[in-house]
């Protein structure tokens, strides 16, 4: 339970890390909060040759609002830095949701956004919420920077869209528009353990309370965060009744093809992923009907 | 390969150290072994337990899933400094030793750490926020109940001894 060998190098700029990943591509890893990748380093599961400490870097740690009713959080910012932060909870509910779920506080102290992300563990929290609301990724390296969906973004297990010379910069997120509501759901074994299964819905209204968009997205059913918009899709154009609701999570549990683990089978796993949508599709209604 | 070697500061429960360790050195692994402050636990390594809870410039984290090269130029509290130099216990020491709140005590020590900063910040915690903040540190011989009550009155003594 101890580390292999590595270089350490603290990194003093964004443009040094990145210099720093040019020159060591996939021998090297970031090192941001640390609280899955030093896990994966004690079991010597990774065994990088080179660790880049983004840690301490100001420009990955900015945290506001864009023109356009857009909100951006840097790589680094902190799951509880966002936990204290009302304006944020207030403009994305769908995180003030998720964010309990996420660990325990010892973790959400040093874990970040950026590092959650770019380590892409498909039973993750974040991955689905970003997928949910759209949020929109931006990554560079040295030979330039990109923006990309978060749902091209993540394209396997553990497995994201960046290269061997790339950072995640930032991650944007819509604040969420009027008459709109959120909801993010999951089940797991004990409080703080990783969801057998997690869903995060948004919905937005019109005047006739009918429904104009709606994102539904998964986690811990699939090897990445799955995008169920197209079941929810459904809904649009209709007022949510309980029986559209239903037949929305009953096409969820089609679509997908939970792989199971030692907590729970596929079955079950795929029978949560429908009473979740359905409760949180139902959820996120409620929202929009409270907040109108 | 050679060992890849780096200086490390640090503040621990206000004194300071200096050494020079490998990269690869756990903070749990450096508290313990190199300044011999061995009340910080390790249980699983891994991030689970929060036997390896210390705090970080104020705030609890895993001392298990950070390198002691990291810690380098910050300040750290750990068990250790929670006593009076005089051996008189801390209010939340007091408590745990009153309500029974440790049988084995392998996990005592993650425990407090976690909850001097959880009291800092919610000094009238609600049973159930004591639960919440609690989640993320194993017990296995206490049931937990005895910590939960311990905590309640570690709270009000806490409290009490605000001026």
């Amino acid at each position: 339970m101890k580390p292999a060998p590595f270089k350490y190098i603290k990194a003093s700029s964004v443009a040094h890390a990145l210099s720093l990943k040019a020159e060591y591509g996939d021998d090297g890893r970031f090192l941001a909060g640390g609280q899955s990748l030093i896990p994966a380093l004690n079991f010597r599961l990774a065994r990088p040759a080179v660790l880049i400490d983004i840690n301490g870097l100001a420009e990955l740690e900015a945290c506001d609002c864009l023109e356009g009713g857009r909100l951006r959080l840097g790589a680094l910012t902190r799951y509880r830095t966002l936990e204290r932060n009302g304006d944020l909870l207030r403009a994305c509910p769908l995180f003030a949701d998720a964010l309990p779920h996420i660990a325990h506080p010892q973790i959400r102290n040093r874990g970040t956004v950026g590092g959650n992300l770019s380590h892409a563990d498909p039973a993750s929290e974040l991955p689905a919420v970003t997928v949910a609301m759209r949020a929109r990724m931006r990554v560079k390296s040295e030979a330039g920077e990109r923006e990309l969906d978060a749902a091209d973004f993540f394209v396997g297990l553990l497995t994201t869209d960046l290269r061997p010379d790339e950072m995640l910069i930032d991650v944007t997120l819509p604040v969420q528009k009027p008459r709109s509501g959120g909801c993010f759901l999951e089940v797991a074994r004990r409080r703080g353990d990783f969801a057998l299964a997690g869903c995060a819905a948004v919905i937005t209204l019109d005047d006739g309370s009918r429904c104009t968009d709606v994102r539904l997205a998964l986690c811990g059913v699939g090897e990445t965060p799955v995008d169920a918009s197209g079941a929810a899709a459904a809904l649009i154009g209709e007022k949510g009744s309980d029986k559209l609701i239903d037949a929305v999570a009953t096409d969820v549990q089609r679509g997908i093809a939970p792989a199971g683990n030692v907590h729970a089978s596929p079955d079950y796993q795929r029978h949560l992923a429908g009473v979740l949508s359905a409760r949180a599709l139902r959820k996120a209604l409620q929202r929009v009907a409270h907040a109108a | 390969m050679q060992p890849d070697r780096h200086e490390v500061q640090v503040s621990v429960n206000g004194s300071a150290y200096r050494r020079e360790v490998e990269s690869r050195m756990l903070l749990s692994d450096f508290l313990r072994h190199e300044l011999l402050l061995a009340g910080t636990h390790v249980g699983c390594e891994h991030g689970v337990c929060g036997a390896c809870t210390v705090l970080l410039d104020g705030e609890p984290i895993r001392s298990c899933l950070m390198l002691a090269v990291q810690a380098n130029g910050h300040e750290l509290s750990t068990i250790e400094g929670l006593a009076q130099d005089t051996g008189e216990l801390h209010p939340i020491q007091q408590a745990m030793h009153a309500h029974h709140g440790l049988q084995c005590g392998y996990c005592t020590p993650g425990i407090l750490m976690t909850m001097m900063a959880f009291l800092r910040e919610n000094p009238a915690p609600s049973e159930q926020e004591v639960r919440e903040a609690l989640s993320g540190n194993l017990c296995r011989c206490t049931g937990y109940q005895n910590i939960v009550d311990a905590m309640l009155v570690a709270a009000k003594a806490m409290r009490a001894s605000v001026p």
